[in-house]
């Protein structure tokens, strides 16, 4: 896609604050104590990147989608636990709030994302209830003015950084689907624990926990939405949430790409470089014509969801599952094409292969995105 | 406060190459970016708007249609208003024709109290063009200037880098001022400026030959005595070598290096 001067300098700025801000001994020292440097947490801030994508009336800088994806790709070939960070606030943590938040809610909880002084967690997925997302248990019941929260989210991104949650829970057990909110939780609220911080194959440096809730009183102006809706509130998230998992991936992709052409050329077995070798430089044309596939579909997806296509959200699905896939496969032969050294934590591509996987996992996986995708194509 | 700042738009020599048979730059698919020694100017003029509410940073650049890419970054990163230099008839420029193109258009602009400029450009490389402006405008100069001290009422106070320290150097505004690298860190673009800078048609005001009044005999190629005739890049030298620990170490150190060469 040919980007107008816009695109290209949200992609440079990216691209800039990536490669100077986050140095590789920095992103091996993320990877090894689990510690996400403060430092560098307040450079997103005042950068005012925890809100690319929320609308400038709520102190976010009004980003669309496609400059979101060009964003997180950058930042992500880089290091991709630093774009987690950044779709945590701008994805999945503002999405509820502007699907359905009152002007009140948008001002308490949005604006401070944006500006980054509140951090969100988005919490749906159950132990019981991870594709089945409708089939969550925990349960909200109105007492007076108020509702109480139990029951026990798992794998939640940031929980045990984060201000406040967006929980999903059923009001309506009959109902199914249609019986879920979606309340707005401050994580001081009593009742509230944390399972342990899961120790994770890769983007070690953002937590994940379970978000364990016992009798939590919320005062019912903390339904998000109204009741009933929480389920649809929640997947329009995940609609367009899905275009960052893929771009996520892609910046990372990239990386495995570079790092595979710098060892081709510089690695000597039997008297030549092994970029010499037809099959290790035709692995490397397939990857890199597979990645410029993924970004076109991706960039492509994101400008029909700018213009609300009809289709989009189905779109959004097929960028998700074809690039995490295609991606992952990419990380295999980068490593691949490091021989041994891939296998061995010096290099940077050991890392790029274990924090790559999740993207086929989280916010729907890729069997999840094929259910979309075909219940859009065979519907009657 | 009015401030100025000349920026230019050069290819990224980090990824330009001269073409070692012809000497010409090879300047094919090479990104264009804002100088970098401009990229100081402007952070420089941006930091005293950030301490002097009211002051406006106004930059200007000669420079083709695409140059205005480079003006949008630098509105992106906090700048006011942004003026592009652009005629055919201003292709070809050497400094001299340059400077006499810029001054013009400062002097459009009206009157300002400090304009900032890179030391040097990383295509050109001359360094010549922050001072023209200045003899032009007949304002004093100061080159290499490596720290502000003291902005008062009618001067200011710089350091001048040297080669092996600096001056301190006061001098009456309105002038000139080039800055280097050392003078401080430039900050990043806005997403929501540069969306701002970009979707409004009017963010870079374009003017030509006549808008700057100035007669197209006395611009570009045609008011260039320059000719350049050869450029060239010289072979790189060799890498020295620093020995370290004490006299004895360090003379045994390098008589031993200079039999391995067969010096000694
Ligand atoms: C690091 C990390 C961070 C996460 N962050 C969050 C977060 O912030 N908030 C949140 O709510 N959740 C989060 N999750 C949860 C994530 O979204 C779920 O793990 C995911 O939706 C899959 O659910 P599951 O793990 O229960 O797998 P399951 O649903 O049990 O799936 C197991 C396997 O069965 C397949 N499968 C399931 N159903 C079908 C079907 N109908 N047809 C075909 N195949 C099927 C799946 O594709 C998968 O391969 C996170 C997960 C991880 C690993
Ligand atoms: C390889 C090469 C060699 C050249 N050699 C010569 C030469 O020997 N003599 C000669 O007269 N010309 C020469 N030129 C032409 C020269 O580059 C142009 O005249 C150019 O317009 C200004 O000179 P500079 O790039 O050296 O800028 P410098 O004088 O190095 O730039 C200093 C500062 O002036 C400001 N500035 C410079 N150009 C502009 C502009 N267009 N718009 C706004 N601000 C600007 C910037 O703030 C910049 O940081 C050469 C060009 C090239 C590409």
């Amino acid at each position: 896609m040919i980007l107008s001067p816009k695109y290209q300098l949200i992609q440079k700025l990216a691209r800039d604050f990536a490669e100077k801000e986050i140095p590789e001994s920095m992103q091996e020292e993320i990877d090894q104590t689990g510690k996400y440097p403060e430092s560098l947490y307040r450079k997103i801030t005042d950068n005012g990147f925890f809100g690319i994508k929320i609308p400038k009336e709520y102190g976010g800088q009004g980003g669309d989608n496609l400059a979101y994806v060009l964003f997180v790709e950058q930042i992500s070939r880089v290091s991709m636990v630093t774009s987690i960070y950044i779709s945590g606030a701008n994805s999945l943590g503002s999405g509820p709030l502007l699907n359905a938040a009152t002007p009140e809610q948008l001002e308490k909880y949005l604006r401070p994302v944006a500006e980054g002084k509140k951090f969100p967690a988005f919490a749906l997925t159950e132990p019981g209830a991870g594709s089945d997302a409708a089939g969550l248990q925990s349960s909200a019941v109105r007492d007076g003015d108020y509702y109480v929260l139990n029951g026990r989210k798992t794998f939640i991104t940031g929980a045990p950084i984060a201000d406040f949650a967006i929980i999903y829970a059923k009001t309506d057990f009959s109902k199914g689907a249609k019986g879920i909110s979606a309340f707005i939780v401050d994580m001081d609220t009593p009742g509230i624990s944390l399972g342990r911080n899961e120790k994770k194959m890769g983007i070690i440096g953002m937590p994940t926990s379970d978000i364990i809730l016992e009798d939590v009183r919320v005062h019912k102006d903390s339904l998000l939405g109204e009741e009933g809706m929480g389920f649809i509130n929640a997947m329009k998230t995940l609609d367009v949430g899905r275009l960052g998992v893929a771009a996520t991936a892609l910046g990372v992709a990239q990386a495995c790409l570079e790092e595979a052409i710098d060892f081709a050329k510089n690695r000597k077995q039997f008297g030549q470089r092994i970029a010499d070798f037809q099959a290790i430089s035709f692995m490397i044309a397939q990857m890199a014509t597979q990645i410029q596939a993924c970004r076109e579909l991706l960039y492509n997806s994101a400008v029909l969801k700018d213009t609300n296509a009809k289709d989009a959200g189905m779109h959004c699905s097929m960028a998700k599952l074809f690039v995490t896939e295609t991606a992952c496969r990419i990380a295999h032969d980068a490593l691949q094409i490091h021989g041994g050294y891939g296998y061995i934590k010096d290099y940077r591509i050991e890392r790029l292969y274990r924090d790559i996987r999740v993207n086929t996992l989280f916010e729907g996986t890729s069997q999840v995105q094929q259910i979309v995708i075909s219940k859009e194509l065979l519907k009657k | 406060m009015k401030i100025i700042v000349c920026a230019k738009q050069v290819p990224d020599t980090n990824e330009v190459k001269i073409d070692p048979v012809k000497g010409t730059l090879i300047r094919d698919g090479v990104p264009s970016i804002l100088n970098p020694d401009d990229a100081n100017a402007l952070e420089a003029a941006l930091t005293m708007k950030d301490s002097y509410p009211g002051t406006t940073v106004s930059v200007i650049s000669m420079g083709p249609p695409q140059a205005s890419i480079m003006l949008y970054e630098c509105l992106a990163m906090g700048a006011d208003q942004a003026y592009l230099l652009s005629s055919p008839a201003f292709g070809g420029a050497d400094t001299c024709a340059t400077s006499t193109t810029i001054a013009a258009g400062i002097r459009k602009l009206g009157g300002f109290d400090i304009i900032f400029a890179g030391r040097q450009a990383i295509d050109g490389d001359t360094a010549q063009v922050g001072p023209q402006v200045a003899q032009r405008l007949g304002i004093p100069v100061v080159t290499y200037v490596s720290k502000v001290r003291e902005l008062g009422d009618g001067y200011i106070i710089v350091e001048r880098q040297l080669e092996d320290g600096y001056e301190v150097i006061k001098v009456k505004t309105p002038c000139m001022l080039t800055a280097v690298k050392e003078l401080n860190e430039p900050r990043y673009m806005n997403v929501g400026r540069i969306i701002d800078a970009c979707e409004k048609k009017e963010s870079v005001t374009v003017w030509n030959e006549n808008d700057i009044g100035l007669r197209p005999e006395s611009c570009g190629l045609k008011a260039s005595p320059t000719q350049v005739l050869r450029s060239f890049t010289p072979a790189p030298k060799g890498k020295g070598e620093m020995l370290t620990g004490t006299v004895t170490e360090m003379s045994s150190a390098l008589v031993q290096k200079l039999r391995e060469k067969h010096v000694l």
